[in-house]
């Protein structure tokens, strides 16, 4: 009796076994999705953008990777040593094969660093510490800094590693050069050691990726092919989730997630994106262009800024603008990035009262006239929330003439230029947005938005208002170089509440990434917008 | 004869001249090309280098020379957004804006004509009216809303349509067309009844007019009193005059159709030179914007001088002006 029901159970399971191992070839698992914009180079180094990072890193991988909760972890390097504080050793996984067939040795590692920092690169920001990359042995590989770099693997984490024999033999060794007039092999074909493999490209149209048979790694997802598709217009790219002709779309427009929500078998995401939108002065020019004060800067005294800090209020900003998706911030760094510090996010109670208390005692009662700039096709809503904020400063006696214009025009008026760092633009309160790119860690923001604008150091590039403090500026710098967490995390807390009580910057929200899909999609959501098909299942 | 066509080319490359120099004023006027290519976070030597690579500080006349020089070999550079040759991208979009304008032009003549021919010859009858009703509806609908509602009633609602793309395409050489295949020819159909339907109208409308004004003249008066039957009257005498206006029109908006495609394109995500159009404004990507002006104005001025010299061939009067002109 025990043993037949022994037997019965075994040949239940058999059969069962049987039964699923001949169902798998024939469930193709085809995942078909779609965003607005194509990705624009299949080359990995071709844009610093987030869309084509994320999408090329499908097929490229870094010595390092990126997991659900967006730590690192490593991927064609096993093993990270420091043998002194500027050098670090990497012992790189063996046993590794390209797409094409080629093994993964030590040269692509130094090729591919080599041309990621080289001619046409658009990555070459990564690697700004860098003395240099050594090859050790076939499989360890040295890198040498100009000073100490805690950040350098996650800077390189974005870095996917190519093939040194591929783009040798197809005159692929620089990323695509803009002043010729013909483009690169790299542009359309790929070659990397990731999950999946590049099978059809037809730029703005589709591309077909196929998994990587070969991989290293246990594949998490069950696909059998990803159609990513491009499909520019919102309505037309809802109507295709809707009409079940892809099964994700990738951006959604805040005004469709209700009627995504309402719709049986679709499913909204939502999560905040590491971007945090603020509001910015300029302290640095002696007098604003286009305001009623004369001969001084009333954005150099604390307490004016404090007074617009307080007129300004994010609640109303999330529940009318952005429809619930956005969350308030008080810190210039999102949640879940390094340097994220949750004591100090608390936003100075919002209190026009005091706004127009703090305007007087600065000398100005009947408040004042100035301009405000603003993109209007860069955030989610922006030249709104803007709108808004003139309605807000306007009861404090605030009279804000608001410039709205397309990014292109935007970023080329209120950004420093490169070349000559330390001249302020001609602006006066402006609106931007910041997310620490490559590193995840908050010293991306200290040194791009509130260190001081210097020629000699190149920080600040980005402060376009030209906030300055010495005492910031000293602690900025110790980060940059201090390896050890407890001290490095200790400063970061202090430069963290000097810009907050200078209120150097009015922060605002970080936007909600908001994706949609069939429910038969499982798939992880990342803050930073990445999307891995890795993680990707299907039902 | 001669005299006329080298004269008609002339003016036809001053009007290129002055496209050209529209498209490269835009290099200057449209935002800065290097904030677009380089992103946020490029140190500030490295857009110094990019800039001068780019030959961005070079003095406006210099490049502007350089821009007609590259332009009249078909070199446009490569575009900023996609590091491709623009020349290439255009070409290999073209096909997909000419088949769905062909296939547009086809709809609007097949429906059109044939309405306007109805309505012209029974201008009381209740379709008659109900045709015009719908026909001005045709005419103030926006484009994109008329391929939204399209959208949403035969792909969302019914789903049997594809609401974007163009569907599998197969390459013939350097063209690729998706008139071989189910899913190309079901793709199809949406854009182009939205891409049409105002031409379609349009066609209607002149028809229409024509029909009645046709129909009033002496010989239809003789052919009937011959005792011609309605059908050879109709269509063998009136529609044949009424088409020669049509034709004309039907050649000029052609023009339009495909310089004009681009809500269409943008609509269905139809992967045409609209669409690449109006995503490079969006990314600032001044040389294909620049090659794009360039080459609608070649089409136009194409156009343009095909019609001249058809006139000059069907109208014997401006043929003895000319022969005139040219004997001076």
């Amino acid at each position: 009796m025990q043993r037949s029901k022994f037997l019965k159970a075994t040949l239940v399971a058999a059969v069962a076994t049987v039964a699923l191992l001949g169902a798998q070839p024939a469930a193709a698992k085809t995942f078909k999705w779609a965003n607005d914009g194509d990705v624009n180079s299949m080359d990995p180094y071709a844009r610093n953008e987030t869309f084509l990072l994320s999408f090329n890193l499908n097929m490229y991988e870094g010595l390092f990777r990126r997991d659900k909760n967006l730590k690192l972890e490593p991927a064609l390097a096993t093993k990270v040593e420091m043998p002194s504080p500027t050098v670090w050793r990497w012992t790189l996984r063996q046993g590794v094969k390209f797409h094409g067939g080629e093994p993964f040795v030590a040269d692509d590692v130094v090729f591919s660093y080599g041309r990621a920092a080289g001619k046409g690169s658009n990555v070459a920001g990564n690697f700004v510490s860098v003395k240099e990359v050594r090859k050790v042995s076939e499989t360890v590989v040295e890198i040498e800094t100009k000073y100490p770099d805690p950040l350098l693997n996650d800077k390189l984490s974005q870095i996917g590693i190519m093939s040194k024999a591929w783009a040798d033999k197809n005159n692929a060794q620089f990323t695509a050069d803009m002043t010729k007039n013909e483009e690169n092999f790299a542009t359309r074909n790929s070659n990397g050691t990731g999950p999946f493999k590049l099978k059809l490209r037809e730029p703005d149209v589709r591309t077909i990726l196929e998994p990587n048979p070969t991989w290293w790694d246990k594949p998490e997802h069950n696909l059998t092919e990803v159609i990513f598709q491009r499909v520019a217009n919102d309505a037309t790219r809802i109507a295709a989730l809707l009409s079940g002709e892809v099964d994700m779309v990738y951006t959604v427009p805040p005004q469709d997630t209700d009627r995504i929500k309402r719709t049986a078998g679709r499913k909204v995401l939502e999560a905040p994106e590491t971007r945090i939108v603020f509001l910015g002065f300029n302290q640095q020019l002696d007098e604003l262009p286009d305001t009623s004060v004369k001969g001084k800067n009333p954005f150099k005294d604390k307490k004016v800024r404090e007074a617009f800090y307080r007129a300004v209020d994010v609640e109303a900003i999330k529940r009318t603008v952005m429809r619930g998706q956005s969350r308030p911030s008080a810190l210039m760094i999102g949640t879940g990035l390094n340097g994220y510090d949750q004591a100090a996010d608390v936003r100075p109670k919002f209190d026009p009262e005091m706004s127009k208390k703090l305007l007087a005692e600065a000398g100005y009662p009947n408040g004042f006239e100035t301009r405000m700039d603003c993109p209007n096709d860069r955030y989610v809503n922006d030249e709104a929330i803007c709108q808004a904020t003139v309605a807000m400063l306007a009861k404090v006696g605030i009279k804000i003439n608001l410039v709205a214009q397309t990014r292109a025009k935007y970023f080329a008026q209120i950004l420093r230029t490169a070349s000559d760092i330390e001249k302020s633009p001609q602006i006066s309160f402006y609106m931007l947005g910041w997310s620490p790119g490559a590193t995840y860690d908050v010293h991306n923001v200290f040194e791009s938005l509130i260190q001081t604008p210097s020629k000699a150091s190149g920080k600040g590039l980005f402060n376009a208002g030209g906030y300055s403090n010495k005492a910031f500026d000293a602690l900025a710098d110790k980060i940059e170089q201090e390896t050890d967490k407890a001290k490095r995390d200790a400063m970061i807390k202090e430069a963290t509440k000097i810009y907050l009580d200078d209120f150097a910057y009015i922060p605002l929200h970080q936007q909600v990434v908001v994706w949609a899909a069939k429910d038969n999609v499982d798939l992880v959501q990342l803050s930073d917008n990445y999307f891995p098909l890795r993680f990707v299942k299907m039902k | 004869m001669i005299a006329f066509i080298i004269r008609r080319l002339v003016q036809a490359a001053l009007v290129m001249l002055a496209v050209a120099f529209i498209a490269f004023a835009m290099f200057n006027y449209v935002g800065d090309p290097v904030a677009i290519i380089a992103g946020q976070d490029l140190p500030a030597e490295q857009r110094i280098e990019l800039r001068k690579s780019l030959g961005l500080d070079d003095p406006t006349p210099v490049r502007f020379a350089r821009f007609v020089g590259n332009a009249v070999q078909g070199k446009f550079g490569l575009s900023y957004r996609t590091a491709e040759p623009v020349g290439k991208m255009i070409l290999e979009r073209l096909p997909a804006t000419l088949e769905l304008s062909i296939v547009a032009m086809i709809v609007a003549l097949c429906v059109g004509i044939p309405m306007g021919v109805f309505s012209g010859l029974y201008p009381r009858h209740w379709l008659s009216r109900s045709m015009m009703t719908v026909s001005l509806i045709g005419i103030s609908l926006p484009t994109f809303l008329i391929g939204i509602l399209l959208i949403l009633i035969f792909a969302v609602l019914l789903g049997w349509l594809p609401s974007f793309g163009r569907g599998d395409v197969v390459k013939l050489g350097m063209w690729s067309t998706g008139f071989l295949t189910v899913s190309g020819w079901k793709a199809v159909i949406l854009p182009s009844i939205t891409l049409g339907l105002f031409q379609m109208t349009l066609i209607m409308r002149l028809v229409r007019s024509e029909m009645l004004e046709v129909l009033r003249t002496d010989y239809i008066k003789f052919a009937r009193a011959r005792g011609l039957t309605n059908r050879a009257v109709h269509f063998g005498h009136a529609l044949k005059n009424t088409l020669v206006p049509v034709i004309t029109i039907t050649g000029l908006q052609l023009g339009s159709i495909i310089a004009f495609a681009i809500i269409t394109e943008t609509v269905f995500s139809w992967p045409g030179v609209g669409l690449l159009f109006l995503q490079s404004v969006q990314a600032v990507d001044i040389p294909v914007m620049a090659a794009y002006l360039v080459a609608i104005g070649m089409l136009f001025v194409m156009i343009n001088l095909i019609v001249d010299i058809l006139y000059f061939v069907v109208d014997p009067r401006l043929r003895s002006s000319g022969a005139k002109a040219g004997a001076k």
